[in-house]
């Protein structure tokens, strides 16, 4: 295990911290180079999740937080694969998700948007991949909102993930958008990130677990840092 | 395969992420307490604030702590929201040496304005004589080492991060 070495971000798909047309980012971008880091034993673990009990319904966002009906908005079901970079499953990893309603507007009580509450959805979630990386969230589409970047700014529709992977160096936090939206080429949080990088964070529309009458299906794949260690040939 | 790039957790993570210390009705997986400080009697409380490039106290700020010195390995996560002074603290316990390394704590840091998260060391003011040999401290500009020491004060360590300025915090590749 000594031997193993996890490969860095890769930077030519991965933002920078300093991204001036996403004006948060000023006055909290890191200045200085990085400091490299030889990997030692805290970096090539970290925190193992199976232990926890999941709520019965915390990869439905569509049931988890009902009050008086069902939530309101187009039901969807986003589904993927976990791996590393040399397409091995990530089994048994932490995935949250968190998101707007389908108004566009967060539960959360910094959001001022003038837009209704749903009071049947709360908009968070989780749930673990399974054996083969897999994992599913039921939850409603979420909506676009406006915020205060820029004159007129809107963020497209999009799913806030939060994934752990096998170690540390595997933490991901990103988002995920859907295909085909309008809003994408005017947003300056999508287009902080590299040319290279921007489809892979396109969900693609997905008719085969599309549910019929029930929820359209989306496909989100991650891959998070792999090692220096070889692929199985057979896979 | 290409990694999946990252996107910043924005200022809405709380009630996913942290739901039960910004008292959202949904179960927090985990929180600060790596330890129960009732329960250890070697406990030991870290807080600490973060600031921006004008000395501004960040209030959406997130921070994550994992700590493995083979024996105890724990997580812990805080947002800098709930506090009046939006201060972030942790209680744990204080690592053990590994390989004769001074012990840390790492910290995982996410907010608004980072379009990818950060990774900063928490080293213990009171362990000056691991600190002066520690290998990862001396590849540091020494005039830079002191942003990754917690001062102990009486029963708290504090450790401020500050993401610019003169005092701007060591952040790593790893």
């Amino acid at each position: 295990m000594s031997n193993i070495i996890y490969n860095l971000f890769d930077r030519e798909v991965h933002p920078p911290y300093l991204s001036p047309e996403y004006k948060s980012t000023i006055l909290r971008a890191p200045t200085m180079p990085l400091i490299p880091l030889k990997q030692s034993l805290s970096e090539l673990s970290g925190p193992i999740f199976g232990d926890f009990n999941l709520g019965e319904f915390d990869n439905d966002l569509t049931k988890n937080a009902l009050k008086n009906g069902e939530p309101l908005g187009e039901r969807i079901v986003v589904h993927g694969k976990v791996m590393d970079e040399n397409g091995r499953p990530i089994p048994h990893t932490l995935i949250e998700i968190w998101q707007a309603n389908a108004a566009g507007r967060y539960i959360h009580k910094v959001d001022q948007h003038a837009a209704p509450l749903d009071p049947n959805f709360l908009g968070a979630g989780r749930c673990m991949t399974d054996k083969d990386g897999n994992y599913k969230f039921y939850t409603i589409k979420p909506g676009a909102y406006p915020w205060g970047n820029h004159p007129n700014a809107w963020r497209p529709n999009h799913i806030h993930f939060s994934l752990f992977g096998s170690n540390i160096t595997n933490r991901l936090v990103t988002q995920m958008y859907f295909p085909g939206d309008p809003l994408l080429q005017y947003d300056p949080i999508f287009l902080g990130v590299p040319p290279k990088g921007r489809e892979l964070l396109i969900s693609s529309f997905d008719l085969s677990i599309t549910e019929p009458s029930f929820a359209l299906g989306y496909r989100f794949d991650f891959v998070l840092r792999g090692n220096n260690a070889t692929p199985f040939e057979n896979l | 395969m290409l990694q999946t790039p990252s996107q910043t957790v924005g200022p809405y993570f709380a009630y996913g992420l942290t739901p039960e210390q910004y008292l959202y009705d949904f179960k927090s997986l985990v929180g600060n307490r790596l330890v129960s400080p009732l329960e250890h009697p070697n406990a030991i409380t870290i807080s600490g604030k973060v600031f921006d490039g004008e000395h501004n106290v960040i209030p959406d700020a997130m921070l994550e702590i994992w700590q493995n010195d083979g024996n105890n390995q724990l997580f812990g996560r805080f947002g800098t929201g709930t506090d009046a002074e939006n201060r972030f603290v942790f209680h744990t316990v204080k690592p053990t040496s590994v390989d004769a390394q001074a012990p840390y704590l790492t910290v995982i840091l996410f907010m608004r304005g980072q379009l990818i998260h950060s990774y900063t060391r928490i080293y213990f003011s009171d362990e000056s004589e691991l600190n002066e040999k520690d290998e990862v401290l001396n590849s540091i500009p020494k005039e830079r080492r002191n942003t990754l020491i917690a001062q102990k004060k009486s029963l708290t360590y504090e450790f401020n991060i500050y993401m610019q300025g003169e005092n701007e915090t060591v952040f790593f590749e790893i």
